[in-house]
């Protein structure tokens, strides 16, 4: 289990995971954010669609991949929470939705 | 115009924030660029924040790192957190992002200083949701005061006891210690120790932290020959062989650790010459004495060469600079030679540890040289010790091969979490030495980089990209 160890003051901000709101401490990146708050599935692996959780902390595994404000593939513990952060897992293979607007543009 | 710095140096640990500091004071213009929020690197990492918290099982020698990351800020170069680094070319290009935006700068000198990451641990289950490196654990312990408790600590090396000896200082309930220091280790560390005397004080505080974890009331194992991580969909527990008995602990939390590697990624893409480490079972970045690497005007120095730690990498940073600062013609190279020499000393005493550490703490075979067949080497693309074997077995000559056939090393990471597995591995397999076998060949972009941003990017005539 993922235990808070502080002692100091703390400060919160809300964030949204999965379309849940999750109350979360202001300054953590979202990796450990999400951890706190009991998440057990960050992605699903495009190979066999295996749950994965953060396995480095510091930027290098690329196991801690969401979706974060509609971006794909972002290392969740290199970005802080923000207030109204929206946050999605990541499901196996990441897809392109071309609209009719910008099927033309092209 | 693309701006152009007399020195860039990449990464602001103690290596990078020590050559910036120096490099400032002799009228170098400078670039720092790092990936993290604050200065300090993993090792220092938060330490200006948890200087306002009582964090006392942090210990004094990372509340020391304070002192550099001061002045570091107090030297004002220019400094860019969140800045994630893609790529270094010949001709001192450097290429990065923030914020959403790649930038190319130049650098008349550049310093990579990448400091280091955990060792891969391939071990059957080692993916599984619910297993971490210790090292991450350090990481959330650190900078987000975040503990995991109940969790089962395995591994070996100096940073395994000084994280259990934290938890255990911070009251964190641990589920059971499984040290995997190869007996046989103690010997072959013996005739190192004399040339390590004067560490003697660090060494006995090691010493120390594993006396206090066998007397602590957490369960302790030692002479394991294999491990097991169970679980479906997470951690469900961890079986470990002793003699030739399996036993199983329940757990949900493992954290694994056999020590830390150079993270060499953005040298290598950059063509820096690399060999084989046997000591240290892993690459090392081939440098001079003054950190100059194969390519001109490169350097690459800390934990990013070659580990030698914190306040090796620190004194390492500034020999870094001052060859950086004689090829720019700041100082001469009898000033150099005269500016370097203290650094120097304190580099030579600070590495007389090294061998006995190396030899002491040297994973043993079976965990760096995944046996099972179902055992995962690749990460990201999900590639097992049997297809490699496979692979390997068809005639293919190394790692590039391989990648090509299995896309083994082909995913996010870059060969980050297999690329030592991979070498060693094939090595084994063709029963040929590992510098034989070699590395994967890297190339950049190093960190992912959108199109856009590259589509977006403002090139000047004359930039090669």
């Amino acid at each position: 289990m993922f235990t808070k160890v502080t002692s100091g003051e703390v400060q919160t901000i809300t964030i949204q995971f999965e379309g849940e709101t999750l109350v979360v401490r202001k300054g953590l990146n979202v990796a450990a954010a999400l951890l706190e708050a009991g998440v057990k599935q960050f992605r699903e692996t495009p190979v066999s669609g295996q749950a994965r959780t953060p396995f480095c902390m510091m930027g290098v595994c690329f196991d801690c991949l969401l979706i974060i404000d509609g971006m794909h593939n972002q290392q969740s513990c290199m970005i802080e929470v923000a207030e109204g952060m929206k946050i999605e897992r990541q499901l196996g293979m990441a897809t392109i939705e071309f609209n009719a607007s910008a099927e033309q543009g092209l | 115009m693309t701006d152009t710095f007399d020195l860039i140096i990449i990464g602001a640990g103690p290596a990078g924030m020590a050559a910036a500091e120096l490099a400032a004071k002799h009228g170098a213009s400078i670039l720092i660029l790092d990936e993290q929020a604050r200065p300090g690197g993993q090792i220092y990492r938060a330490v200006e924040i948890m200087a306002n918290r009582n964090r006392v099982e942090l210990g004094d020698s990372y509340h020391a790192g304070l002192t550099l990351v001061n002045a570091f800020r107090d030297s004002h170069v220019q400094y860019i957190p969140k800045a994630s680094v893609w790529q270094v070319s010949q001709g001192g290009e450097v290429g990065y992002s923030f914020d959403g935006t790649a930038h190319i700068v130049i650098g008349k000198q550049v310093i990579i200083a990448t400091g280091a990451q955990e060792r891969p641990f391939p071990i059957p289950g080692w993916t599984l949701s619910g297993v971490m490196t210790m090292g991450a654990a350090q990481i959330l312990l650190k900078e987000s005061e975040l503990a995991i408790e109940d969790a089962v600590f395995a591994g070996c090396g100096p940073l395994f006891y000084l994280v259990i000896h934290q938890y255990l200082t911070a009251g964190i309930p641990i589920k059971a210690v499984i040290d995997l220091t190869p007996k046989g280790n103690y010997l072959k560390a013996l005739p190192h120790l004399f040339s390590a005397l004067p560490a003697l004080p660090k060494i006995y505080e090691g010493w120390k932290w594993k006396r206090e974890i066998i007397k602590s009331n957490v369960p302790y194992f030692s002479d394991v020959s294999d491990l097991k991580i169970l679980g479906e969909e997470g951690v469900t527990g961890i079986s470990y062989k002793q003699g030739s008995t399996w036993k199983t602990l329940d757990a949900s939390h493992i954290l694994l650790h056999q020590g830390v590697v150079p993270n060499v990624n953005i040298s290598l893409a950059a063509g820096c010459k690399s060999s084989w480490n046997e000591d240290q079972a892993c690459w090392r970045i081939n440098v001079d004495d003054w950190f100059q690497s194969s390519v001109k005007g490169v350097r690459v120095t800390g934990d990013g060469a070659s580990i030698g730690g914190a306040l090796a990498a620190e004194q390492r940073g500034r020999i870094a600079a001052v060859g950086a600062l004689v090829q720019l013609e700041k100082i001469t190279a009898t000033e150099g030679d005269h500016l370097a020499a203290p650094y120097k000393a304190a580099l030579a005493a600070e590495m007389r540890v090294r061998p006995f550490l190396d030899a002491l703490f040297k994973p043993s075979d079976t965990f760096r040289i995944p046996q099972h067949d179902n055992t995962i080497v690749c990460r990201c693309e999900e590639v097992t010790v049997g297809q490699v074997r496979q692979v390997v077995g068809m005639g293919c000559a190394g790692p590039n091969q391989l990648k090509s056939f299995s896309r083994c090393g082909m995913g996010p990471c870059q060969g980050r979490f297999c690329g030592l597995t991979v070498s060693e591995l094939i090595s084994e397999t063709l029963k040929k030495p590992v510098s034989a076998v070699g590395y994967y060949r890297l190339r950049p972009p190093v960190k992912p980089l959108l199109l856009q941003e590259l589509a977006n990017l403002k090139i000047t005539k004359g930039d090669s990209l």
